[in-house]
């Protein structure tokens, strides 16, 4: 019988983390911000049916980049989820507070117990009404959990894409120029991304119970336009 | 609550109900050889105009011979370009409902594209299906469902027995106890080509029969101010008629009858 090689516990974290950084890395990056009357988020994204955004609930929404069959079952776990609670209590006793932690408990027991971490950094976020505020909550792929009140940048290349976001960022700005400025962060110094190349959804406040809505190609040529 | 993760082998996919079950949430059906007397919904109908459809219910639950509830509603938006009434059991109906709003959108999120309207009300035929031990038991289901068809362009009526099965309308279809008078009343004075308002208008008489024949069938509450709910489904989703609306209705009625002595005197008003 062969013994295997010890390796130390410090090495066994380091070389997952890289792992699923690199896996990470791969994929474009992703912006979600607070505007006046809502939540923006903005996706590169190539394919017009493969969402990285999608609804969870009546107020809440989910983004995830990386490994996209990982994120999906995420998505539909928290589908789920939160389905399963409104059906059981009732609609308001749904939140992203609870679901976000969920989901950082299983990132982190597959980071530390799994042969693979999940390649994956998620997102969710959740439209405030009444007593209840508006979050953004960050959950990276070995489950730090991070809460952000105005916008969070996910995926490979994100410093660069929050530094610059953040410099133009302003609290109480509208829909469109939202929009500009993440499209102005997202895109190359040399390039700049086309509206077909985006995936765009907002949670908005308004009369709808769903707040969750994807903005269409000829929606967005007019925010940007403007 | 734990993140609900299946093996891709055990997943229920965007079945709500199935989910439910494997999360243990799903009750296991009360029997009542007891024989314990529960509410009961009455009359609701639903008929086609030219541009959608009509779903309509009047608001009283009875309890035996009593009257349990004046104000209970029995129309609902299943999601948006569809509508469910309901007749028989009051609490285990609303519950239905509740399950099928929420498999819906289950449905929709899920998988990112709404169910087709065939394939909402084969769903709710399967709930039905499902609740057969209870109806057994006399606790009988019999919703009625009904829908704007998108890749059809025109309104489409379900009608479901007790047993699961279910049958496409072709103009129209009203159940429970005053479903037989309402019916007589819609065969009397539908046409093809019905206009919404006249649909509504058409609605409200059929109630108004039911309610005149059948003691279980809630009327116009004048005293309190209680009307029928209507709603209508079209290319631009559910919406509900304002009680308003329906109040002028049911008073232009009544005010006719008045002068007729009690009789529609030659015409449905």
């Amino acid at each position: 019988m062969t013994m295997p090689y010890y390796v130390a516990p410090e090495q066994v974290m380091k070389d997952r983390a890289e792992y699923a950084q690199k896996g990470i890395a791969r994929g474009r990056s992703l912006i979600a911000c607070v505007y006046d009357t809502g939540i923006l988020l903005v996706a590169e994204n190539p394919s017009h049916t493969l969402h990285k955004i999608s609804e969870i609930y009546d107020r809440i929404a989910f983004a995830g980049v990386g490994k996209y069959n990982e994120y999906d079952q995420l998505r539909v776990a928290g589908v789920r989820h939160a389905d399963t609670k409104g059906f059981t209590y009732s609609r308001e006793d749904v939140d992203a507070r609870s679901l976000a932690n969920l989901y950082a408990q299983y990132l982190g027991s597959v980071f530390t117990h799994e042969m693979k971490p999940l390649e994956v950094e998620i997102l969710v976020a959740e439209l405030g009404s009444g007593q209840r505020r508006t979050q953004l909550f960050h959950v990276a792929y070995e489950g730090t959990i991070t809460d952000e009140e105005f916008f969070a940048v996910l995926g490979g290349d994100a410093d660069p894409v929050r530094e610059q976001f953040a410099a133009s960022f302003q609290e109480g700005w509208n829909l469109s120029t939202a929009l500009q400025a993440a499209l102005q962060a997202l895109s190359s110094p040399d390039s700049t991304l086309e509206a077909s190349s985006l995936e765009v959804a907002i949670l908005e406040q308004g009369s709808s119970r769903r707040a969750f809505r994807r903005l269409a190609d000829d929606e967005l040529s007019e925010l940007l336009g403007a | 609550m734990a993140l609900p993760l299946f093996d891709p082998t055990l997943d229920p996919g965007p079945n709500f109900t199935a989910l439910l079950e494997r999360e243990g949430v799903l009750q296991l059906a009360p029997s009542n050889d007891h024989g314990v007397s529960v509410a009961h919904g009455t009359t609701v109908l639903s008929l086609r105009f030219d541009k959608g459809v009509i779903m309509a219910g009047d608001r009283r639950a009875t309890e035996g011979h009593s009257i349990a509830h004046r104000a209970m509603e029995k129309v609902f938006p299943a999601d948006r370009y569809s509508a469910v009434a309901i007749a028989g059991s009051a609490g285990m109906a609303v519950e239905m409902v509740k399950l099928f709003q929420v498999q819906l959108e289950h449905y929709e999120k899920v998988e990112g594209v709404t169910l087709s309207l065939e394939g909402k009300a084969n769903q709710l035929a399967q709930m039905v299906r499902a609740h057969l031990p209870l109806a057994m038991q006399g606790f009988v289901v019999v919703p009625l469902f009904c829908g704007f068809d998108l890749s059809r362009d025109t309104g489409r009526i379900f009608t479901y027995d007790a047993a699961g099965g279910h049958y496409e309308e072709t103009d129209f279809q009203a159940t429970g106890s005053g479903g037989r008078d309402a019916r007589t009343t819609i065969k009397l004075g539908y046409r093809d080509d019905l206009t919404e308002d006249e649909a509504i208008e058409l609605a409200v008489l059929a109630l108004y029969e039911a309610a005149d024949a059948d003691s279980a069938t809630g009327g116009p509450d004048v005293v309190r101010g209680i009307f029928p709910i209507v709603a209508s489904v079209t290319a631009d989703g559910y919406v509900q008629i304002q009680e308003d609306r329906i109040a002028e209705r049911f008073e232009s009625a009544l005010a006719y009858r008045r002068s007729m002595g009690g009789n529609a005197g030659n015409t449905l008003r």
